[in-house]
């Protein structure tokens, strides 16, 4: 039995350095080891499209949480990229920095606002076209947001006095301000922008706390539960599955927990490649420190500047480079989350284990229904030393897929592969920031005839796969042979390296893009779906064909775009993503018609063999049918985790489990264990003792000690209610059949 | 509901029809030579893949289904997995179509000639072509033709290539294959052929429902077949056979195409090629093989006149739209799709209902011609026959009953109705006859003093069976208000759920009969109520009705439509209760009940000649076997279950109220 648990993991497997940086990375100031030298490497990569803000530079920390207000910390604060108020530095009513965005200026040209992307400063020459021929939208026809956030209509939080009062003297920081409690009050699904730029606001959190460490998580959970109060918790804000709305009929006070400055990496295990974060760290910020240190976790989710370790956990996360890395539940080792009825983590950090259930699987996903994660150690790996960009012309989708399907059945996917249809392929190419050059262009203008012209590939049917390679030079320049010849046989021509970055920026701005087509009248929205191979085609036309139906039915003036790329591989099918936007002048309620919309395009999608979601997880909006697959999972959510323990303890009782109160449990978990050890090696000496003694209504072996625990559980932990938000699901109708839930596998 | 657009109830009278074009006028002032020579550049579906005949049998031999069953077959008969591919092929071979475009050129110039020769026009409707054409860029699009002769896809193919339209690739029967170069002919003119019957053949079942399917997927034409599955004899809409629509279904239902438009065609003639042929069938007169020579031998038709052919391209259908809360698309996504799988029970129901509604849609957009009137007249009223003048005041009557019942009736407004009387009357010659002003059902100039009693009566059969072929083309129009008006007359007492327990009774009998929705009795009722009351022909309260004073004729006439079928069934009875002592096999039923009726008519306990018709034995058995009356035991023996087959008979004499068989189906 590993006891490391019990005992904190010394911080000598890695040396800490309290090492400033800057953006610009020619600094060079410890330049001298090789690991310094890819880390720079890698940093450009990343800043290539996350430039980080010039000034902000963070630090590995030990992790004792601070005192608070010491000085120590304030000068921490100033370091970390999310401030306390976001609202400072990011839209209230849009995706977000303040200062980027997109634009059309005085001429009529597209640009984009800022310094922090590769695009920033940028004019986009070719947007406008794209946007008025493929919408039918017109720069005259505007609708701009509220453009102040109204103070007068927002409700007043309601307070509950005892518990602030206690809040207030546990010191940790919290707000009942309206610019806090709007900004928390969302995620990004199209809905919520939407209402956030009309300036209506619906029920916000009541409080904002913003603990500053797992034993203030604890705290507030403990006095949340004490005062009947809700809490929510909010890492990024990213969410696209309502998942942070407030339900409108709680009258009970709701807490917003922002784990923004629970973002420090605590320590690196460089022996098992491990790091153990808090889990309010953003993506930036955690592949920034560890590349300092030569590390990446490479995960990296499209909304990776702003979404956090612990919302990917929450919510399933998928990142983009997944073939290398894995997606969210295969990088995490170990989590620590606080529920109402105590801590709940495993004891080790050993790569697989047997006995019952894996309680990762209840957390991961649970979207904060079950409690706040705070700790996660991830895997890390050694920075790539060499990274490159590709991309490949096919004559037609159908082409593209099978040559996906071909990669992927030689499973020698890139880090990442991307097929792009017809339509996001002219999307992309919309993006395309002005060529300086006249060269440029020329060549660009060449390309295109050689493709179109000379090799007969027609400009309405031919689709893009953008590649992007990592790991060492040789290797890479291998791998991206063996993918251009499979490719080859398909009929595909490889089309340069800009076009895969290309293809990999509009990812990162299509939610700033978004904010742009709402100025004028264009909402839109993406889903996912995972899908056996041999549906991927079907799935892809049925669902486009639908949106456009049910456009035209629901009353929509001009025609949607409908656009999908084939996003992940698998062995046994793939991950296709969905935009849909369409100009919605002339409805009186655009919102209801999109979700209508999209309500018949995730109906199509289960009619064909697709997952309700990849990654984006359970959506509130997409009600009739998740539900049921919610339902289940939220019947396991709504266990709660005394009921948590009892299924588990019930069953066989996983001594890799440990759920505690947060002081003083250790006894009766070594009364377990001891008793763990003794069943494991003697269980014939069980048996008898089994026989000689029965016990009340439990046998068996994992049984007696549910029975024990369970005891020990009823008189340890609080038995208050769980102060949890079974997200907004909780009231959900449960009429929907099992037949339904299988439909939708990704059970959440 | 979305299957509305197939079947629309309400009000019949309301019913927008588009308008006709005769399309033999412009081949009659320009040269047939130039037309099949034209530029033909038809649209195509958006989503094809440009194939050829054999792109697309190697595709349908190489596919994962056929590949799965020749593995399976090949299992289990251990032969060499070669063998059961060549066998494939082979059977790939016999079916497969070889449209060429220079074939179906020489048919256009061929079949202009012929057309002009037989035809006064041959009208269609052109918003029908329209919408088609529209159809066939969006959607694969499969044409369900009614299908009442041998005419009937030549006919088809000529007026899609007339309108530049792609040319169908077509679903036949293997018989054609008897004649060799006919065969051959149609293959080349894109017909492909199936084996009437191939029982448990598991791979000539995949073969071919792959291949039909290759065909719907890929877009490479528009698929057209009967769903009747054989010409109608006795030109009654037959039950819709659900092989083919399934197969077409299924690539929507499997998700491998967004939709699949249905196209119910309805082909309505006003003088049949086959009539006395098809009387002659009826009455066990083997039909002549097809053969080409036999064709020939037609060629005295050549010399007759056959009036106007009316076809009507219905509304096209989305399968999508149908299958819209009916069918759950989940329910194959648990296995591979290219594994045969048993459809649930939920998916056999919807085609089933569609395969329905496409018939009714046939029916209710086939033009009838003022001739099934008066043939309808003409056989209630045998024993007396009527003046010309009574004939016509009769037939006025019935012209404005009928639109009033939302028929689809093409009597010429602007003629006087004598004229159309006797206009129609000349060209239907050969059933009826003038003399001495009355108008009599009998072959002009025929005499048949010399021939048998029996001879004489079935030459008379002939005759009746014949113009019954007409007067069945408008039986659509009034069986519901028929059923209602019999369940009037039968029950004694006023009170509607009465009557509509006796309609309900009658309905089930009669469903292997009459075209009639399974499930949509409450509808039916309440449209024929609805009717009956519109015309005043009943008084309907809410729990009782009567029949109104001008409504007794009404309800004569309606209940004398559905008399002949009504005696039939009873004589089926009849027989199976006195002569079933011994074996009786499914195959010795139809000469011995022939045997019985004639011998019933000769003595003159019965009238009705229509009653030797077999097609009605063969219904009134598989009703009679479907309610349980009678059991298939082994070796295709019958069992008769007297006393349940009593009370069947007694309702249906009327002697009793209905036995509840009904509840057996619903
Ligand atoms: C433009 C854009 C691109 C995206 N791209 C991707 C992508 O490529 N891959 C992908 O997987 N997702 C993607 N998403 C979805 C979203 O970013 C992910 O779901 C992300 O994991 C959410 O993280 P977050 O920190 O922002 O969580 P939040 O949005 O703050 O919260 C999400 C849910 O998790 C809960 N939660 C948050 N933190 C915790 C915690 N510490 N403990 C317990 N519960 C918590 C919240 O209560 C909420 O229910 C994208 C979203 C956008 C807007």
């Amino acid at each position: 039995m590993n006891a490391a648990h019990f005992s904190p993991q010394p911080y000598d497997s890695y040396t800490l350095s309290r090492r400033q940086h800057g953006s610009s990375m020619a600094s060079g100031s410890d330049g001298g080891s090789e690991s310094q030298q890819v880390a720079q490497q890698r940093l450009r990569i990343i800043a290539g499209h996350l430039r980080a803000p010039a000034d902000s530079g963070s630090a590995i920390v030990a992790a004792e949480c601070k005192a608070q207000g010491s000085e120590a910390d304030a000068v921490q604060q100033e370091k970390r990229t999310m401030p306390r108020r976001r609202q400072d530095i990011m839209k209230w009513n849009g995706w977000g920095y303040s200062d980027s965005r997109f634009l059309f200026n005085k001429k009529g040209q597209a640009e984009f606002t800022g310094k922090r992307y590769r695009l920033s400063g940028m004019i986009i020459p070719g947007l406008k076209d794209w946007f008025e021929s493929t919408f039918g939208a017109s720069l005259q026809h505007k609708t701009p947001p509220t453009p102040l956030l109204n103070n007068n209509a927002v409700q007043a939080p309601t307070l509950n006095e005892p518990f602030v009062d206690d809040l207030k003297s546990s010191g940790i920081p919290f707000s009942h301000d309206a610019e806090d409690r709007v900004f928390r009050s969302h995620g990004h699904c199209l809905h919520e922008i939407f209402a956030m730029r009309e300036g209506r606001f619906g029920r916000l959190p009541d409080v904002v706390v913003w603990p500053n460490c797992h034993n203030d998580v604890v705290k507030v959970v403990e006095l949340a539960c004490k005062h009947n109060v809700c809490v929510i918790p909010y890492g990024g804000g990213t969410s696209v599955s309502s998942a942070l709305e407030c339900p409108a009929d709680e009258a009970r006070c709701i807490v917003s927990l922002d784990t923004s400055q629970m973002n420090r990496i605590l320590w690196i295990d460089e022996k098992n490649l491990t790091a153990h974060l808090e889990a309010g760290i953003i993506g930036q910020d955690l592949e920034r420190q560890l590349n300092e240190s030569g590390y990446c976790t490479g995960h990296e989710p499209d909304s990776m500047e702003f979404s956090s370790v612990g919302g990917w956990v929450a919510t399933r996360a998928s990142g983009m480079k997944k073939n290398i890395y894995g997606n969210i539940e295969d990088l995490v080792v170990h989590v620590k989350m606080v529920t109402p009825r105590g801590v709940i983590e495993k004891s080790c950090q050993g790569p697989r284990m047997s006995t019952g259930p894996d309680v990762h699987h209840f957390i991961m996903g649970s979207e904060g229904t079950l409690g706040v994660v705070t700790e996660v150690t991830m895997k890390i790996r050694p920075m790539p030393e060499y990274q490159k960009y590709g991309s490949v012309v096919f004559p037609n989708f159908e082409k593209g897929v099978a040559c996906l399907r071909e990669v992927a059945k030689q499973r020698c996917a890139p880090a990442s592969i991307r097929l792009m249809d017809n339509e996001q392929f002219k999307f992309g190419h919309a993006l395309k920031p002005q060529v300086s050059s006249l060269f440029t262009s020329f060549l660009d203008g060449l390309k295109k005839l050689y493709i179109t012209k000379f090799k007969g590939f027609d400009q309405n049917r031919l689709c893009v796969a953008t590649l992007l390679f990592e790991g060492d030079r040789e290797k890479v320049l291998q791998h991206e042979k063996q993918v251009y010849d499979i490719a080859a046989k398909f009929g595909g021509l490889a089309a340069g390296e800009d076009n895969g970055q290309r293809g990999y920026m509009l990812t990162f701005v299509i939610a700033y893009l978004r904010d742009l087509g709402m100025d004028y009248y264009v909402i839109g929205e993406s889903f996912e779906t995972s899908v056996p191979w041999d549906r991927v085609l079907d799935i892809c036309r049925n669902v486009k064909a639908r949106i456009v139906g049910e456009c035209k039915d629901k009353g929509v003036q001009f025609p949607p775009l409908s656009t999908c790329r084939v996003t992940q591989t698998y062995d046994a099918g793939a991950c296709v993503y969905f935009y849909f936007a369409f100009n919605y002048r002339g409805l009186a309620d655009p919102v209801h018609v999109y979700e209508q919309v999209e309500h018949a395009a995730r109906e199509e999608i289960l009619a064909n063999g697709g997952s309700l979601s990849h990654h984006h997880g359970g959506k509130t909006s997409s009600r009739g049918f998740s539900f049921a697959s919610r339902e289940r999972s939220y019947a396991c959510a709504r266990l709660n985790v005394q009921d948590l323990c009892d299924t588990m303890t019930n069953h066989k009782h996983n001594p890799n489990t440990e759920v505690c109160n947060c002081a003083g449990v250790s006894v009766v978990v070594i009364i377990i264990l001891i008793l763990y050890v003794r069943l494991a090696g003697q269980i014939p000496i069980i048996f008898l003792i089994l026989i000689m003694f029965p016990l009340p209504n439990e046998v068996g072996e994992g049984l007696i000690i549910g029975w024990l625990y369970k005891i020990t559980l009823s008189i340890r932990l609080s038995h208050n209610l769980p102060c949890f938000y079974v997200s907004n699901l909780q009231k959900k109708k449960k009429n929907e059949t099992i037949s339904k839930i299988s439909c939708a596998s990704k059970i959440k | 509901m979305a299957s509305k657009a197939v079947y629309t109830r309400g009000d019949p009278m309301l019913k927008k029809r588009d308008d006709f074009e005769d399309m033999l006028e412009e081949r009659r002032i320009s040269s047939d030579l130039r037309f099949a020579a034209k530029c033909f550049m038809p649209v195509l579906y958006k989503g094809l893949t440009p194939c050829t005949p054999d792109t697309l049998k190697s595709a349908a031999l190489h596919s994962d289904p056929v590949n799965y069953v020749i593995h399976q077959v090949a299992k289990e008969t251990g032969k060499a997995l070669d063998d059961v591919r060549a066998e494939a092929e082979a059977i790939l071979d016999e079916m497969a179509h070889r449209l060429q475009l220079s074939t179906v050129r020489f048919f256009a110039f061929m079949l202009s000639k012929v057309f002009k020769t037989l035809f006064h026009s041959v009208n269609v409707n052109e918003e029908g072509i329209q919408r088609l054409q529209q159809a066939i860029q969006e959607h694969p699009v499969v044409l369900l033709p009614s299908h009442r002769s041998y005419m009937d896809f030549l006919l088809m193919s000529y007026i899609l290539y007339t309108y530049d339209l792609s040319l169908p690739v077509i679903a036949a029967g293997m018989d054609f294959m008897g004649m060799k170069f006919v065969g051959e002919m149609l293959r080349m003119s894109g017909a492909f052929f199936i084996r009437r019957s191939f029982g448990g053949d598991r791979l000539y079942w995949a073969v071919f429902s792959e291949y039909v399917k290759t065909i719907v997927k890929n877009g490479y034409a528009p698929v057209e077949f009967f769903l009747e599955g054989t010409r109608s004899r006795t030109a009654k809409s037959l039950t819709p056979k659900l092989g083919l629509l399934n197969i077409v279904m299924e690539p929507f239902l499997k998700g491998e195409v967004f939709d699949v438009s249905l196209v119910p065609v309805s082909i309505s003639y006003e003088r049949i090629l086959e009539e006395a042929l098809y009387a002659r069938e009826l009455l066990g007169v083997p039909k002549p093989k097809e053969s080409t020579s036999g064709l020939f031998k037609a060629r005295k038709i050549l010399r007759e006149d056959y009036g106007s052919i009316h076809v009507y391209f219905g509304q096209p259908v989305s399968v999508r739209s149908l299958a819209h809360g009916h069918v759950d698309r989940c329910q194959f996504n648990l296995m591979p799709r290219h594994i045969p799988a048993r459809p649930r029970e939920e998916t056999v129901h919807f085609v089933n209902n569609t395969a329905y509604r496409l018939v009714r849609a046939q029916e209710e957009n086939s033009v009838l011609k003022p001739w099934v009137l008066l043939a309808t007249l003409l056989l209630q009223k045998q024993e007396a026959p009527m003046t010309l003048d009574e004939l016509t005041e009769r037939a006025v009557w019935l012209r404005d009953l009928s639109r009033q019942y939302g028929a689809f009736l093409h009597w010429p407004d602007q003629m006087h109705p004598s004229e159309v009387v006797s206009s129609s009357l000349a060209l239907h010659g050969g059933l009826v006859r003038v003399s001495e002003g009355r108008v009599h059902l009998e072959q002009a100039g025929a005499a048949e003093a010399a021939s048998s009693p029996e001879d004489q009566l079935l030459s008379r059969a002939v005759l009746v069976l014949s113009c019954a072929s007409y007067r069945n083309q408008a039986l659509h129009v009034f069986l519901r208000p028929a059923l209602v008006a019999s369940a009037v007359r039968a029950t004694s007492s006023a009170r509607k759920v009465e009557v509509f327990d006796c309609f309900r009774f009658l309905r089930d009998v009669f469903s292997n009969e009459f075209i009639l929705c399974p499930g949509a009795t409450m509808q039916d009722f309440e449209e024929a109520c609805y009717l009956l009351e519109k015309t005043g022909a009943l008084h309907v309260t809410q729990h009782d009705m009567a029949v109104t004073k001008r409504g007794q004729k009404t309800l004569d006439f309606l209940t004398g439509m559905l008399e002949p079928f009504l005696q039939g069934y009873l004589v089926v009875c009849r027989f199976l209760l006195e002569e079933s002592a011994e074996a009786l096999t499914q195959k010795s039923f139809i000469p011995a009940i022939r045997q019985f009726i004639i011998k019933h008519l000769l003595q003159g306990r019965l009238t009705q000649l229509e009653v030797l018709s077999s097609d009605l034995h063969k219904n009134a058995l598989a009703a009679l076997l479907r309610l349980g009356a009678v059991r298939r035991a082994q070796q295709d023996t019958l069992r008769v279950n007297k006393v349940k087959l009593q009370s069947v008979e007694d309702a249906l004499g009327g002697k009793l109220p209905p036995p509840n068989v009904a509840s057996a189906r619903l």
